[in-house]
């Protein structure tokens, strides 16, 4: 049963990991995009 | 006002989940045959519900991609098929282990197993595509229509525990008409779980779309930048 519990959980807490790592990507490549416009 | 409204939605949420899992491990009591096991269920069946009715909302808003053009409801499709992605994965790996304890194996190829996996499959193949697409309008377009292929066999799943009679147990829950339906308090219980999960499920979407909002305006300042 706990192992059930554990990998549903496990699943969900991956995820969490993977977006907030997709969201700091994502913000260091709009403010890298950013400043490419502003120098043109 | 956004994130006020995440922060309040996940602390509902983490109430609502210590409160179940309480609930669960320590006031509901095991079942006859099938001892503590059961209580996969509790999870078991939120997830399913949200993997399968996140396919086929996501599919939805495919379709009305299809008709209006609109690249919002591209994103909103995407947003919900990878968090219901998730949840699917849930289902699939939590009937799994209650399989391996119930049935001796972790697999059959039943009707319901093969066709949520086939699902699964679809949407996974779905966010590859799209990983593969550069151009926005294309990538929309192709993938809105390997999301009905996929909406559809969500339905299929859906309904394959009443028109197939395999390995999988058919419906338990009275409101979808069973005959030998599981007691009511665990019914409430998985039902209150449902709703703590639908909250998760909402917060990963909005976290979602938002990256989605940012890859959009990464793309067309990138565009701005190549037309000087």
């Amino acid at each position: 049963m706990f192992y059930g519990f554990s990998a549903a959980w496990l699943i969900v807490i991956i995820y969490v990991v993977l977006l907030a790592l997709r969201e700091g990507k994502l913000r260091r490549e709009l403010d890298r995009v950013r400043q490419m416009v502003e120098k043109r | 006002m956004r994130n006020k409204i995440l922060f309040a939605l996940a602390a509902f949420a983490a109430a609502l989940i210590v409160r179940n899992l309480y609930v669960i491990f320590f006031v509901l009591g095991d079942e006859q045959n099938q001892g503590a096991i059961w209580r996969i269920f509790e999870f078991h069946f939120p997830a399913g519900i949200l993997g399968l009715g996140g396919f086929i909302v996501a599919t939805i808003f495919s379709i009305l991609y299809l008709v209006g053009n609109d690249l919002r409801f591209d994103s909103i499709s995407a947003s919900i098929i990878e968090v219901s992605l998730v949840f699917a994965a849930i289902v699939l790996v939590t009937g799994s282990i209650w399989a391996r304890i119930i049935w001796g194996v972790w697999w059959a190829w039943d009707a319901r197993l093969t066709s949520m996996l086939i699902c699964w499959l679809i949407f996974a193949g779905y966010l590859m595509l799209r990983r593969a697409i550069e151009e926005p309008t294309q990538r929309a377009r192709l993938s809105a229509v390997v999301s009905i292929f996929g909406g559809i066999d969500a339905i299929i799943v859906y309904k394959s525990i009443e028109w197939y009679r395999t390995q999988h147990p058919g419906p338990v829950l009275t409101i979808r008409g069973a005959n030998d339906a599981m007691p009511e308090v665990w019914q409430h219980t998985a039902y209150w779980n449902l709703l703590a999960m639908t909250c998760l499920a909402i917060i990963l979407v909005m976290v979602r779309m938002r990256q989605e909002g940012v890859s959009r305006e990464i793309d067309s300042m990138r565009r701005l930048a190549h037309s000087y």
